[in-house]
């Protein structure tokens, strides 16, 4: 019964969505904006069934009811409460689901919340989001049934990826599909405001929040699986331009160059034609990340069921909607105006640069992430690309563009003097030159960027705080605050980053019972190996001591065997202190045995997934900040 | 000038759905086939894999009769899973030479006696260089080569039971 609940509300949810989009082309045709009061509890209401329908898997799971296929094929009575929740999403039928509703939520939330744009063009965002809502309900409909039945039910589910049993994926993926699927309110506004042809600073203020929190959840999203790649597949790196991970980040490249021309457009009435190709390349990257993921045609260590009809379907809907939308941009931009001009030297030229740093990475990612396709439609030659590549290609793009990000903020906008500028610099920039000296001198050998990275984020640190210089900290407005901790959080990323590559230190050894090795400022003594049993897995679990001037600390990594699918992982253990981690993971014992041993010592490695929260919270600051204004705004309008 | 500026977002856009329609088209036997088979074998000579025991070199393999090249390694858990059909297929009189990726001498040798030890050589191939040199791209792979030591077929992941009927057909077909 469940089931099919859930399967009537996911087609209510679509003839509903159906419903929205007509009302709303029927609105902009009849050029009145009588119908949005039709359009908004529509679009509630969609929101709401698709939410039920979403929950109605998550209790499918919860129950372990075998007679579901998506149930049977994920799920098992042993596993426990959390990976069975969790599970609801952790495969491709889940996970579209829980992509149109958020879609749906998206979209509910905008007819909620959005009073600011002009009725006609929120219309016409309601009947945008509308129709990519439609067209994912169809492919789920479809091609990915959620719902579907089994006849006759299994005596047993046939478990979950093991790598997958985490607490971090119960939280990974719903955030960076917020994130993901929030950018589509930014697309559907871009594609409103070029309907209705209106895009001017109104257009903007509206649209900031909305890309603002889309981009906070995305950073959450990728800062969260790059620390859970690190800790639970046991290799000790945290980003491995994996096809699936540049899915993520290309989204987050674009949003973020939005999120700076969308302030442009703003405050200074610049940047219009481009603000709305970010908005539409920033969901559409979501989009193909989404077609990537799910189609299987890159080769990913996030291997999904490859399904090649799914695909087709996803690239049909993608070729739909982007190049609808780019079309739609062709048709439309020539008749948005020219917004207003401005110096190279000023806040908006800073942001420009920075904007076309941001997207010449994300064109090095992308065509990074799709060059094996490309070489193989041209010649038939099947290759990879690695992290050579995008490391030599986009960290010296990304160290000009951090350096823009310390000049941007104490730039004035409009026009401002070189000289001035350089001079309020001249702190940031004495700093990095010290920085460079006492490097050289104490740590000769290490490589260039991260020499770079190292001597940039102190600079950086140092002028990113530099706006709050002689202002009245109690008065300085929220979403400067927020500013500063994001580009603050960036100088903390990019040293833990350049101090991982610098100073890492890691060891493979094969060690008896006993014996000690050192890495880093520790001492480590091998213990014991004893079995430890899970709910659903056994393992081996070593029993090392580590020593640091004289200070105990007991590790215990495991190798775990999950018996259903029969897999093997590796918890590292991971022992944080304030200026590094050391992480240890246990493989195999050999013939005499002895156990292979893998030891890191990474200094200060914590700081990379401290700035990401950083820069997330700085985005949360800002968003209330630009909130809060906009209502008291709002409210002194009212009163006059 | 600008009209072009503003359409080419679109153009770039098409020819991503091109090669993304490309991509979903083509079939995986295609990505992975070795464009070797029914070339001759590259030249190679491998030490032995176990210390004492004689390695592989291309010549063992073009000496008249059709024999069966097992790429594996001792750390592969589907090479586990296909030693019951490879010890089938040596009962059956097939004769199987393999080459042992990227190993070492004691995890062959327990590797071996875990699981039966179906073939007449090993070469050891540390760097996975004649690995990669045969088109092969991941363990367990094995190779047909006939009796002139021109590789006939390609077999991608492990044996299983009922692959063998077609194992032993090609072997045949490679006579």
């Amino acid at each position: 019964m469940i089931a099919e609940a859930g399967l009537a509300a996911l087609w209510l949810a679509a003839a509903l969505a159906a419903l929205q989009f007509a009302l709303g082309a029927m609105g902009l045709r009849q050029g009145g904006d009588t119908l949005l009061p039709a359009v908004r509890p529509v679009a509630l209401v969609q929101a709401a069934l698709a939410c039920l329908a979403f929950a109605l898997l998550i209790l499918l799971f919860l129950r372990v009811d075998l007679s579901v296929a998506l149930v049977a094929a994920n799920d098992h009575s042993a596993k426990p409460w959390l990976y069975r929740f969790a599970g609801a999403w952790g495969n491709h039928e889940g996970s579209m689901l829980m992509w149109v509703t958020i879609l749906s939520l998206a979209g509910g939330a905008v007819s909620l919340f959005e009073k600011r744009l002009p009725e006609r063009t929120l219309i016409a965002t309601l009947a945008a989001q509308a129709a990519i809502g439609l067209g994912f309900y169809a492919f789920l409909l479809f091609a990915s049934n959620p719902f579907a039945r089994l006849d006759p039910a299994p005596a047993e589910g046939q478990g979950l990826n093991p790598l997958l049993q985490d607490p971090g994926l119960a939280f990974h993926p719903p955030t960076l599909y917020l994130g993901y699927v929030g950018l589509s309110v930014a697309f559907s506004f871009a594609v409103g405001a070029l309907v209705t042809r209106d895009v001017g600073p109104a257009f903007a203020r509206a649209m900031r929040p909305w890309v603002l929190a889309a981009w906070i959840m995305l950073t959450l999203g990728i800062t969260a699986g790059s620390y859970w790649a690190y800790y639970e597949l046991g290799w000790g790196g945290w980003w491995f331009w994996d096809p699936v991970e540049n899915a993520s980040l290309m989204p987050w490249l674009a949003a973020t160059a939005l999120l700076h021309s969308v302030t442009v457009l703003a405050t200074r009435d610049g940047l219009r034609a481009w603000t709305v190709m970010l908005a539409v390349v920033a969901f559409s990257m979501s989009m193909v990340g989404t077609f990537l993921v799910r189609s299987g045609i890159l080769t990913s260590v996030h291997s999904f069921a490859v399904d090649p009809t799914r695909g087709a379907f996803i690239l049909a809907l993608l070729t739909l909607y982007i190049g609808g939308a780019l079309a739609l941009f062709g048709l439309r931009v020539g008749t948005v105006k020219e917004g207003s001009r401005f110096d190279v030297v000023s806040r908006e030229g800073a942001l420009v640069v920075n904007n076309l740093l941001l997207s010449a990475i994300l064109g090095i990612v992308l065509v990074g992430t799709l060059y094996p396709l490309m070489a193989e439609a041209l010649s038939g030659e099947k290759l990879s690309v690695g992290p050579p590549y995008f490391n030599a290609a986009a960290g010296p793009l990304a160290l000009v563009m951090v350096a823009v990000m310390a000049a941007g903020p104490l730039m004035r906008w409009r026009r401002d003097e070189a000289m001035a500028v350089a001079k309020r610099l001249a702190l940031p920039a004495l700093l990095v030159a010290g920085a460079l000296a006492a490097l050289l001198a104490l740590a000769p050998s290490i490589g260039m960027l991260p020499l770079l990275g190292l001597i940039l984020a102190g600079g950086v640190a140092a002028a990113s705080i530099a706006p709050l210089w002689k202002r009245n900290l109690r008065r300085t407005p929220l979403f400067i605050w927020g500013m500063v901790i994001a580009h603050l959080g960036i100088a903390v990323s990019l040293a833990g980053m350049a101090s991982d590559s610098a100073f890492t230190r890691e060891r493979l050894v094969a060690a008896r019972l006993g014996e000690t090795h050192r890495v880093g400022p520790y001492t480590i003594r091998f213990d014991g190996v004893e079995p430890v049993v899970g709910p659903n897995w056994t393992a081996v679990e070593a029993t090392l001591t580590a020593t640091r001037n004289g200070r105990e600390t007991l590790l215990k990594p495991q190798a775990r065997a999950f018996w259903s699918p029969p897999t093997e992982t590796n918890e590292a253990a991971i022992h944080t202190v304030f200026d590094g981690q050391l992480y240890v993971v246990v493989g195999k014992a050999d013939e005499e045995g002895r156990w292979q041993l893998r030891l890191w010592w990474k200094p200060f490695v914590t700081l990379i997934w401290l700035g990401g929260a950083m820069v997330a919270l700085g985005g949360l600051l800002s968003l209330i900040g630009r909130v809060r204004r906009e209502r008291r705004a709002h409210g002194q309008e009212a009163f006059a | 000038m600008k009209r072009a500026i503003i359409w080419a977002p679109l153009l770039v856009f098409a020819i991503f759905v091109a090669m993304f329609a490309f991509g979903l088209n083509r079939s995986p036997e295609q990505v992975i086939s070795s464009r070797l088979v029914g070339q001759k074998l590259p030249d190679f000579a491998l030490p032995g894999a176990l210390p004492g025991q004689p390695g592989l070199a291309s010549a063992d393999l073009a000496k008249g009769k059709p024999r069966l090249l097992n790429i594996f390694a001792s750390w592969c858990v589907p090479c586990v899973a296909e030693a019951p059909q490879l010890m089938a297929l040596k009962q059956a009189g097939v004769q199987i030479d393999a080459i042992a990726i990227r190993d070492r001498p004691e995890d062959v040798a327990n590797f071996l006696k875990r699981w039966g030890n179906p073939y007449a050589r090993i070469g050891g191939d540390k760097q996975s260089r004649v690995q990669i040199a045969l088109g092969s791209s991941g363990v367990p792979e094995s190779f047909i080569i006939d009796g002139r030591g021109v590789i006939r077929h390609q077999h991608i992941g492990d044996i299983r039971p009922e692959d063998v009927p077609a194992i032993i057909a090609a072997l045949e077909a490679a006579r």
